[in-house]
């Protein structure tokens, strides 16, 4: 896993290359280099490809967190993409407020794209001042916890339907030498199974009380309180792990070193190109199996403004193709995501898919996290959370007082 | 004599002309960009600047900030101790070198390589190395030593000295150089005559040659002072500022929150420290090093 997160490092820097010898085409930056995300990527370039466009490829490896400020600097330094990737929330908010970013209403408007669109709240997220600014292209959710079954049987415990039977099962599976939850090292995975527990055990309203109206009272209260006690269990489950990428970590469920993995469901791609089946292989838990909820979190293409007429032209082909149809299934079916139409077919999808799907038609939503806060505070809980994963003597006391001062000082 | 100043001006003239981009490079580029950035210090601008001041609240959040308390004490323990050591591994290869010795150039050379590599890549190989599971750690465990523990990347006490080993790893190999090229600017004669006056190898080395390489010091100095400054690729390599915030550093500080927190006000304010605490220590060694001269 790591020799493969090097080489797409290196294939990324030399695609960057290829973005600046060759001025024909559209360089679109993104930051999808694991295994399915690279496959999912390649059906965009391909759909873009064939209408006579070329898709220069100039993925940035890393995280969204290494590639963002990458993107950012660059719109901002005056040398902008034709494309790049986001995810829809308050991410990109200033650069379209400054005016740095091709507006999509006619176009929009042109092919219905509020018609058929999965969640109104998926284009809503790209909107400001009734002007609609990017495509959103998948819908991801957090909520999900992935389960090795193999690990389980090898602990002789029963695959947990919930998180407190996987922490009653954790010292079963110690004992087999395998760790029970799999968190990678970086501060956003860090700071994600806090969120997933906090929208899966403590619900949809306490979680928008505390990043919605940022009331820091009931973030210091006892209903948050619990949600730092099964923090506290994660941090036991998750030690001796010594990874750092999300997929290195998603590694250790598929190859059965590691019981558990909260993760977002883009971990899916991952356990499709190590050839494994859902339900027989893994399985998966739609918020931790304890309260079915998922946020529509998601990917987005953001166009910035271009003086060239043609490759203007060009960022609104780019940006039809994504909305597609066929392309939102092939693509979707590689990423591991939901598509953001109502209307295509998924027969194809895996059972995982289908819970998602079941889960979104039934209404039981929630906005992400990204949208309620804005990238400052995300920072911070991202500090607070990696300190508290790395730091085993910091209680859940001290870090909730932390956290409820952070959700204060929050705009 | 008056005048003579006139001519004095005009001296070198052609001289003066050639300098005059650089001189206006640095006067606006990096003078004007500094009193830009101390300025938006004290607003709240966030993705993009903005002259709307909070006074001095980015500061405050800024002392207030573990990241950032983590981060100075990082680069205090990083800086000291790559300071004394690259100069003193680098010396002692140096002289070892310097003993007339055979495949001298090979050995440079091996010396050298890890120069030539980025921090990146450096980071990346010490990252590898010092892995428990496949690193260091691991190949002594097969070699039948079980309880061997080291993982200095995973333990937030000792994080920033495996940092400090691949840095050391990478820039000694220039000091050394340096310090070889030193001391073959020292005269043969200066060692003939003490040998001649019976002062043993070492005590030459340390009381006679070190002070007459002074300027190779500074040099040497100011090249190492540099590159700890900006220590950042090599932490973002090799831990990502892990475990926690353990091995953060203020350049990472700066850059995360400038582009990843979106929050430029905050960055400025980090960056501001940044060139005060260089400052701090610049302005009196330039005074006592340029302004000392001139008075003799």
């Amino acid at each position: 896993m790591r020799i493969g997160s090097l080489t797409a490092a290196l294939a990324g820097s030399a695609a960057l290359w290829a973005g600046a010898a060759f001025a024909t085409g559209l360089e679109v930056t993104h930051w999808w280099t694991s295994g399915g995300e690279a496959a999912a990527v390649a059906e965009f370039a391909e759909a873009f490809d064939a209408t006579g466009n070329e898709w220069v490829d100039a993925a940035i490896a890393g995280s969204g967190s290494t590639a963002r400020p990458i993107m950012i600097s660059r719109i901002t330094g005056g040398d902008p993409m034709a494309a790049t990737q986001f995810n829809h929330g308050r991410q990109a908010e200033e650069l379209v407020e400054a005016g740095l970013m091709r507006d999509l209403t006619e176009l929009a408007a042109a092919e219905g794209w509020a018609d058929v669109v999965a969640a109104p709240a998926l284009l809503e997220s790209c909107t400001l001042d009734g002007r609609i600014y990017c495509v959103p292209v998948n819908i991801h959710s957090w909520q999900w916890m992935w389960l090795s079954n193999k690990a389980f049987e090898e602990a002789g415990v029963a695959v947990p339907a919930s998180w407190e039977e996987l922490v009653a099962a954790a010292p079963k599976l110690r004992e087999a030498g395998k760790i029970p939850l799999a968190v990678g090292g970086e501060p956003w995975q860090q700071s994600g199974v806090f969120n997933v527990l906090m929208n899966a055990l403590g619900g949809k309203e306490l979680t928008l009380k505390v990043y919605d109206d940022k009331d820091a009272e009931v973030a210091a209260g006892p209903e948050v309180a619990k949600i730092f006690e099964a923090l506290v269990q994660a941090r036991e489950m998750s030690q001796g792990g010594n990874v750092k990428s999300w997929n290195e970590a998603t590694n250790l469920v598929i190859t059965d070193q590691a019981g558990a993995q909260i993760m977002g469901d883009w971990a899916q791609g991952e356990f499709q190109v190590a050839g494994e089946v859902a339900g027989v292989d893994y399985t998966c838990l739609p918020g931790l199996g304890d309260n079915a909820i998922i946020s529509a979190d998601g990917d987005a293409f953001y166009f910035p403004l271009l003086d060239d007429e043609e490759k203007a032209k060009a960022q609104e082909t780019l940006a039809s193709v994504m909305f597609n149809a066929e392309t939102q299934v092939a693509f979707n079916l590689k990423k591991g995501s939901l598509p953001i139409r109502k209307d295509v077919d998924l027969d194809a999808a895996n059972d995982c898919m289908k819970k998602g799907l079941a889960i979104l038609a039934a209404g039981n939503t929630i906005k992400s996290t990204d949208s309620m806060i804005t990238p400052d505070t995300t920072t911070q809980t991202n500090e607070l959370f990696t300190q508290f994963f790395a730091d085993p003597d910091m209680t859940a006391a001290d870090a909730q007082a932390r956290f409820a001062e952070i959700i204060a000082s929050a705009d | 004599m008056p005048s003579e100043r006139p001519s004095q001006l005009l001296r070198n003239l052609s001289a003066k002309l050639a300098s005059v981009p650089m001189i206006l490079t640095a006067v606006v580029v990096f003078l004007g960009g500094t009193i830009w950035t101390i300025v938006h210090s004290f607003t709240n601008s966030k993705l993009l600047p903005r002259l709307n001041f909070v006074g001095l609240d980015q500061y405050e959040r800024l002392w207030s900030n573990d990241r950032w308390l983590v981060s100075i004490e990082n680069l205090a323990i990083y800086g000291v101790l790559s300071l004394i050591f690259s100069l003193a591994i680098g010396f002692l290869l140096a002289t070892l070198l310097d003993q007339k010795i055979r495949f001298e150039d090979t050995f440079r050379t091996i010396f050298l390589y890890p120069f030539a590599l980025s921090f990146i890549v450096t980071g990346l190989v010490w990252q590898w190395l010092l892995n428990p599971d496949f690193g260091v750690q691991s190949v002594i465990r097969r070699l039948g030593f079980e309880g061997f523990v080291f993982d200095p990347l995973y333990d937030a006490d000792i994080v920033i000295y495996g940092v400090l080993i691949a840095g050391l790893w990478q820039g000694t190999g220039l000091v050394m150089c340096l310090m070889l090229a030193g001391l073959r600017g020292i005269d043969e004669d200066i060692w003939k005559a003490a040998r001649i006056d019976g002062i043993p190898t070492w005590k030459t080395y340390l009381f006679v040659v070190i002070p007459m390489m002074r300027p190779v010091f500074i040099t040497t100095l100011v090249i190492i002072a540099a590159g700890i400054v900006k220590l950042y690729d090599l932490v973002v390599a090799q831990t990502g500022g892990g475990p926690g915030i353990a091995s953060e550093v203020p350049a990472k500080y700066v850059y995360d929150m400038m582009f990843l927190a979106q929050n430029l006000g905050q960055g400025f304010a980090a960056s501001t420290m940044m060139l005060l605490s260089v400052a701090v220590i610049l302005i009196p060694w330039a005074y006592l090093e340029f302004g000392g001269r001139r008075r003799v």
